[in-house]
């Protein structure tokens, strides 16, 4: 079987998520790789999980990533990366936004937000980045393209040309967000060093 | 070109590549996105219905008129359209007529879990099952085909993970849409019985014409490689099969009714094991077995949930795998009514009353949710009203504290004929029309209540006022889901009334609109957490400091909390010392 990358975006409805993995996909696509992309999003606009399932190779059947499969998993909170941690390979690539968005049961007290997620996730996973993507992406000039920063992380652990990268911003990020799209990618990129 | 794409958004491509002319639709998931996409291939004439009986009959007028028709719907929807599906499946239409039924094994967003490839048998129709977008978008050309050559209506059925996942799609140019002249057929058209009972020798008839047909289609086709293991195959689970076992061979089969039995017995005849693979119910197993073929299905796989690659290899391989647990233990993260929303008032005033709840299907089913939990019942779309009529009718003295809650798509969809009865019945109920101007949980789309059809035309709105009043309610009150005070003291005489009462709480849903309110301001919190049991996300506690937080980029400034602080700690920006 041919070798198959596996990606997983997780985060909270309204992170941007989506236009991640459309800049992901776009960049699979220009590499020749065949892509299947799977989103379950029934009520993700009520800031409920939400989880984007990419997959890139010679022959993908299934779009869909299964426990302990993910070479790579962006998380776009830190609670999404606890939640979803066991599907990454023994040898993948966390990379974590250390934004912390609190559940309702949290807020209501039913619930409690773990303490030790970042130290937790340190422990268990080899390979393990950690960020505070907001604040470069206020950086940038709008904390909105966190999702972008998070791609420029990325984009320093997948073997795929920079200029395809930028390609894909630029096809994917309307005209007038684009410099500043590109100043975050940027900073993510250097995050990763 | 290749192109990604969902299922859904292929389909939509479809409709266009192959000539349909009108295109009808309820929203539900996973189905929504089908006319979403379709409306932007304005050659297509589309709209909202509704409710799924309508888009169905509005799709079977079409194409007795003459022009390629399709209708899409989430799995219960056909429940809805059930009616009319099972009579046009006697009479057949001029041009082709195809039904989206999007299924939602594992119940991502449903109610329920129902196979709906049973309707295809059941009703005695074509159906057809793509397993990724290119097969959705080819299977459109291939439904109007059938459905023209057999003069039949024919099925398309998709799951969640067809609908909402991307595959590479081949685009092509769009044929010619032609829309047949209008022919008049009585015999054919109008199902008198004598009329039916003739009609229904041509389903028989049609049904061993299929039965032909479907042995040699190019969507049901052998894969042969290891003879060893033999498996039938359809829909998502093909491709869970081809990557668990790539050696294994494999019967795939894209037009699922009628199966074909020669081609069947055919691929048994040549492995040593059988399996069929499918979600949910036993529905290829059942016929395999009809045909005396040993096989092994569902004593493997269970009749519920999702398949996956892991769980085919697995249980076809026989050996059991690693299985890997979540590594942590988190909270929880369900979906919670949106900061600003205009149902949670309304919820948190049922909740502060006491009263039994009878509710229905909508964002306002999440006041079911902590710590509102202000509803006693959700079973399907409408039947809040006629629910709560009888639960009164079993206990008369429950009227006192009864209220039925209904949004206003869920309203017109099927509560309507649910307050008719009420009216006619002496039913002593109170309904609350939830009425945020969009149908919200499916991601906003228009009714005839909010004044724009899916095209974009501007359309009438339904008046509720008059519409309960031509119903026999003679007490309707408008009230501001904001105003908490007045919605509890309308609430409160309209549950003592001695006759049915209908009270609509109107205020647009917080994401349609331009919001021009600034966040609230937290000003000597006296630490009681009462604003807490509102369930809103822009509200949280601080323990350090024993005061309550403001979200200032969550908070809409809606101020329903400032209606139930004591202390008058939650203030708008700019009033009192802030
Ligand atoms: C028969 C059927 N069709 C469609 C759906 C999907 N669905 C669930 S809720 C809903 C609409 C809710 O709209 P509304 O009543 O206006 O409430 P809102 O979400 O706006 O609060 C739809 C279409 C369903 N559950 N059952
Ligand atoms: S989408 Fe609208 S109706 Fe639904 S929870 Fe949010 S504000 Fe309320
Ligand atoms: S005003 Fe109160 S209830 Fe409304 S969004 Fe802000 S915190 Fe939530």
């Amino acid at each position: 079987m041919s070798k198959i990358t596996n990606v997983l975006l997780v985060g909270v409805g309204g992170q941007g998520t989506i236009l991640a993995s459309k800049i992901l996909t776009h960049v699979a696509m220009a590499q020749g790789y065949e892509v299947k992309m799977s989103e379950i999003h029934g009520m993700a606009q009520r800031g409920g999980s939400v989880v984007t399932q990419v997959r890139m190779g010679e022959n993908v059947y299934s779009p869909v990533i299964e426990p302990g499969e993910a070479d790579f998993i962006v998380a776009f909170e830190q609670l999404e990366a606890y939640r979803w941690a066991h599907f990454l390979k023994k040898d993948g690539v966390l990379i974590v936004n250390t934004q912390k968005i609190v559940p309702l049961t949290v807020l209501i007290g039913a619930q409690t937000y773990p303490k030790t997620i970042l130290s937790d996730l340190k422990e268990r996973v080899e390979r393990y980045i950690e960020l505070d993507g907001l604040k470069l992406a206020s950086e940038a000039g709008n904390a909105k393209a966190t999702n972008v920063v998070l791609m420029g992380v990325l984009s320093k652990y997948m073997n795929f040309p920079e200029d395809t990268w930028k390609n894909a911003l630029e096809a994917r990020i309307p005209a007038k967000l684009l410099e500043l799209n590109k100043i975050a990618f940027a900073l993510g990129v250097a995050e990763a060093k | 070109m290749k192109k990604l794409m969902t299922g859904n958004e292929a389909i939509a491509r479809g409709v266009y590549e192959y000539g349909v002319g009108v295109a009808a639709a309820y929203p539900g998931t996973p189905s929504t996105e089908i006319l979403e996409n379709i409306v932007k291939y304005p050659e297509v004439y589309c709209q909202w219905s509704p409710n799924e009986k309508v888009a169905m009959e509005v799709g079977i007028g079409a194409a007795i008129a003459g022009a390629r028709s399709i209708v899409a719907m989430k799995m219960v929807g056909v429940n809805v359209a059930a009616d009319p599906l099972f009579t046009v499946a006697y009479t057949g239409t001029r041009a082709g007529l195809v039904l989206v039924s999007a299924d939602d094994p594992g119940m991502h967003s449903s109610q329920n879990e129902q196979d709906n490839r049973l309707y295809a048998a059941f009703a005695k129709i074509p159906l057809l099952e793509p397993s990724n977008s290119q097969e959705a978008k080819d299977m459109v050309g291939l439904a109007m085909e059938i459905s023209e050559a057999f003069d039949t209506p024919v099925m398309i059925r998709i799951t969640t993970r067809i609908a909402h996942s991307q595959s590479f799609v081949e685009l092509n140019d769009p044929q010619e849409r032609i829309i047949k002249t209008y022919e008049r057929n009585q015999s054919k058209y109008v199902m008198l019985p004598a009329n039916g009972r003739a009609r229904r020798l041509v389903v028989e008839e049609r049904m061993h014409k299929l039965a032909d047909y479907t042995e040699t289609v190019a969507v049901n086709y052998m894969e042969m490689d290891d003879p060893t293991v033999g498996i039938i195959t359809s829909g998502i689970s093909y491709q869970y099969v081809k990557e668990a076992l790539p050696k294994a061979s494999v019967l795939k089969l894209g037009l699922t009714n009628p199966l074909p039995s020669g081609l069947i017995k055919e691929f048994a005849a040549k492995v040593d094991k059988l399996y069929v693979v499918e979600e949910l119910e036993p529905y290829m197993e059942n016929e395999v077995r009809r045909l005396g073929i040993n096989v092994v299905g569902k004593e493997l796989f269970p009749p519920y949930g999702e398949l996956s690659v892991r769980m085919v290899g697995e249980k076809i391989s026989g050996q059991p795998g690693i299985t890997v647990a979540p590594a942590f233990d988190s909270p929880v993260r369900p979906p919670v009514m949106c900061p600003g929303c205009p149902h949670r008032g309304v919820f948190y005033t049922l909740k502060q009353l006491k009263l039994i709840v009878s509710g229905d299907i909508g964002c306002y089913t999440l006041g079911a949710m902590a710590p509102l939990q202000a509803m006693d019942t959700t079973i399907c779309m409408g039947a809040s009203i006629s629910a709560g009529l009888g639960m009164i009718k079993a206990h008369p003295e429950m009227a006192e504290n009864m209220v039925a809650v209904i949004g206003d798509s869920t309203f017109l969809h099927s509560g309507i004929t649910g307050l008719m009865d009420v009216v006619y019945n002496g039913g002593n109920l109170m309904t609350i029309i939830l009425d945020n101007s969009i149908t919200a949980m499916t991601g906003h789309q228009h009714n005839p209540s909010t004044g724009q059809s899916l095209m974009g035309q501007p359309a009438p709105q339904v008046d509720f006022v008059a519409l309960c009043k031509a119903l026999g309610i003679k007490r309707v009150t408008e009230v501001d889901p904001f105003d908490l005070t007045r919605v509890k003291e309308v609430i409160k005489s309209e549950v003592a009334a001695p006759e049915p009462s209908v009270i609509i709480a109107k205020r647009p849903c917080a994401l349609i609109i331009k919001n021009t309110e600034k966040p609230l301001q937290v000003q000597d919190c006296s630490g009681c957490k009462m604003c807490l049991k509102l369930g809103c996300p822009a509200l949280s506690f601080d323990e350090e400091n024993k005061t309550a937080q403001v979200d200032q980029a969550l908070c809409t400034g809606c101020g329903v909390c400032i209606n139930i602080c004591k202390f008058n700690a939650l203030r708008k920006a700019g009033d009192g010392n802030v």
